[in-house]
């Protein structure tokens, strides 16, 4: 070859004094003259020829004439070769492109096609892979005893491995959520399982929670997911949960959380693709912002989401390249949110349902909540004293006895109006045994010490209010207060 | 999101001592009160809930409490400045059976 390329013309291969393999192959096939094609210093091929037909040797004109016509062949040969090549190139790009177009639509089908339908609640959910698919994932999958199970997960890495990751761990939730009916089990088996079928490298981050439509509850476990945020109309909180992600390290525990959506709250769970998106000048979006605009003032799943991605667009500036999937599963509880779990009474109009954490104070908190929501509906004076002074025993009852000030375990509040009454309902995780074998206060014995000087708290509420009721639903036990309103205003 | 804290201060100006409650009665209160009565002397003591705006159950524990100290001591333990929903409470829980009740405090230290 290096000889063909340093001839620079036709070469005669009788003559030819090597003994090569090439050489002598080509002598075998009756080869007399070899042309090389050279086009930019670089040999593309020869022309090889026989023996001419009147036996003669090549002529010198004959070779000038070989050698002018491979000088011209040549470059055009060279240009054929690489419209060929690039068109080769192109057929197998156009190949790639269209089994990633396949894989988005396979990855679509993946994701929910409808979002769930929940009388009372409105939920909207927006999915924006970087590249043509992600790692990024949302799941909503019906539990067997009615509830919802609300997935949102990210995988490490983008394009087709974080895809192929996101499509195992997705089907494995929806298996181990056949199982099992509690979040933290769910996650726990999955990462047992996904440890040792993905890549070492690799990790998935995921929340997985259960939404009960009836009472607003959402019980979840957290593999290193962001955080979800609720907007009470207190403000925004953080329903905080940690563990560690999906498949780095088997036999991971994770806790399950108690958090709460009630009416008019809206619960936002997102990816790390907002928060960790950059601005023109290179600062981050960050959860500070992020929290910010889950506390504006929209109402409703589908405003919340826009409003996010709408701001994130402005954040990151014009013609921006989004870096990273974006993910957004917005829940909101209409304020009217129907109630259909059993209850103690047939109750309309909901005019509000909360949550506060099993800790020493908070029942300060739904005390003057709930004091103020009465005094809007037109109570007053004594009445008003009274209902608050129930509600903030019922609620340290509940705090301390019900739930033992494990912070993790929620007391729901829920108040409505009805007739002329308000009712209060107040649930705790205690049994109603806990209450009803209490001893009545004495006040003599304890004056004199023979019994404590505690235990005044069901006493008083019993006092105070027109109407107390207990009750167990689904495994909670429920105190109700009615307070008359007629005569409110005396 | 609580109220203010419980605060407690000793007045042994006036002819009787008198307790002056702020913030909370609430489990709280249990420690500074025990202290304050602890440190007012032998006598009557007045426990004065003008600056007091919230009692809750455990809030009533600590005052039986002192109530029981002051039966046990012999020593006379008054209120005053309740608001009317407090003071339906004391009535109710029967403490104001054994706890003399005045509007005010100059009612409360007349006695003596």
């Amino acid at each position: 070859m290096a000889y063909l390329l340093g001839s620079g013309g036709p070469v005669d291969v009788e003559r030819l004094d090597l003994d090569s393999e090439a050489v002598r192959s080509l002598r075998a096939e009756g080869v007399r003259l070899v042309v090389p094609l050279v086009s930019q210093g670089e040999l593309i091929g020869t022309l090889n020829l026989g023996p001419r037909l009147s036996d003669q040797p090549y002529s010198t004109d004959d070779r000038r004439l070989l050698g002018a016509l491979a000088s011209q062949a040549a470059p055009a040969i060279r240009l054929a070769q690489m419209v060929r090549q690039q068109e080769v190139q192109a057929k197998e790009r156009e190949r790639i492109e269209h089994e990633l177009r396949v894989a988005a639509l396979i990855q679509q089908t993946l994701l929910p096609k409808d979002l769930p339908s929940l009388p009372g609640w409105d939920i909207e959910a927006y999915y924006h892979p970087a590249r043509a698919v992600g790692g990024d994932f949302y799941d909503f999958i019906p539990m067997s005893d009615g509830r919802l199970g609300v997935v949102i997960g990210d995988v490490t890495d983008k394009g087709v491995p974080a895809a192929l990751v996101m499509a195992t761990t997705r089907s494995t939730l929806r298996g181990e959520a056949q199982r099992h009916s509690d979040p933290g089990v769910i996650l726990a088996s999955t990462n047992d399982v996904l440890h040792g079928e993905i890549p070492p490298a690799m990790f998935v981050t995921c929340l997985f929670g259960i939404l009960d439509a009836a009472s607003g509850r959402f019980l979840f476990a957290n593999a290193g997911h962001n955080l979800p945020y609720v907007r009470t109309s207190s403000g925004v909180i953080e329903l905080r949960a940690t563990g560690m992600p999906l498949g780095l390290m088997p036999g991971m525990v994770y806790d399950v959380v108690e958090g709460s959506i009630g009416s008019g709250e809206t619960m936002l769970l997102s990816s790390d693709g907002i928060v960790e998106a950059h601005g023109p000048d290179g600062t981050m979006f960050g959860f500070p912002r992020l929290m910010g605009l889950v506390g504006s003032k929209v109402t409703d799943a589908e405003s919340l989401t826009a409003t996010v991605i709408a701001d994130m667009d402005r954040f990151c500036g014009p013609g921006h390249e989004q870096e990273d999937d974006v993910t957004l599963v917005a829940i909101h509880r209409g304020s009217s949110a129907a109630d259909s779990a059993g209850v103690l009474t047939a109750l309309l109009d909901e005019t509000d349902s909360f949550s506060v954490n099993s800790e020493p104070g908070n029942e300060r908190v739904v005390m003057d909540r709930v004091g103020e929501l009465a005094a809007r509906l037109g109570m007053t004076g004594e009445p008003l004293e009274r209902l608050k002074t129930a509600v903030s025993e019922a609620a340290m009852n509940a705090i301390e006895h019900g739930n033992g000030f494990d912070p993790v375990l929620a007391v729901d509040v829920s108040v409505r109006k009805h007739d002329n009454g308000l009712f209060v309902r107040i649930g705790d995780t205690g049994s109603v045994t806990d209450l009803a074998s209490r001893a009545a206060p004495n006040l003599e014995a304890k004056l004199e010490g023979t019994q404590e000087p505690r235990g005044w708290g069901l006493f008083l509420i019993e006092q105070m209010v027109d109407e107390l009721r207990h009750e167990v639903l689904d495994g909670r036990h429920v105190v109700e207060i009615r307070m008359n309103l007629e005569g409110a205003g005396e | 999101m609580s109220g203010a804290p419980f605060s407690v201060s000793i007045d042994e100006s006036g002819p009787v001592v008198v307790l002056r409650l702020g913030g909370d009665v609430d489990r709280n209160a249990q420690e500074a009160m025990g202290a304050a009565y602890s440190n007012s002397g032998a006598g009557s003591v007045v426990l004065d809930f003008t600056k007091v705006d919230y009692i809750n159950s455990t809030g009533i524990a600590v005052i039986v409490g002192i109530l029981a100290r002051g039966r046990a001591e012999g020593r006379s333990v008054r209120a005053c400045g309740l608001t009317d929903h407090y003071r339906q409470i004391f009535e109710i829980t029967r403490i104001a059976d054994f706890m003399a009740i005045f509007d005010d405090e100059s009612s409360a230290v007349a006695i003596g």
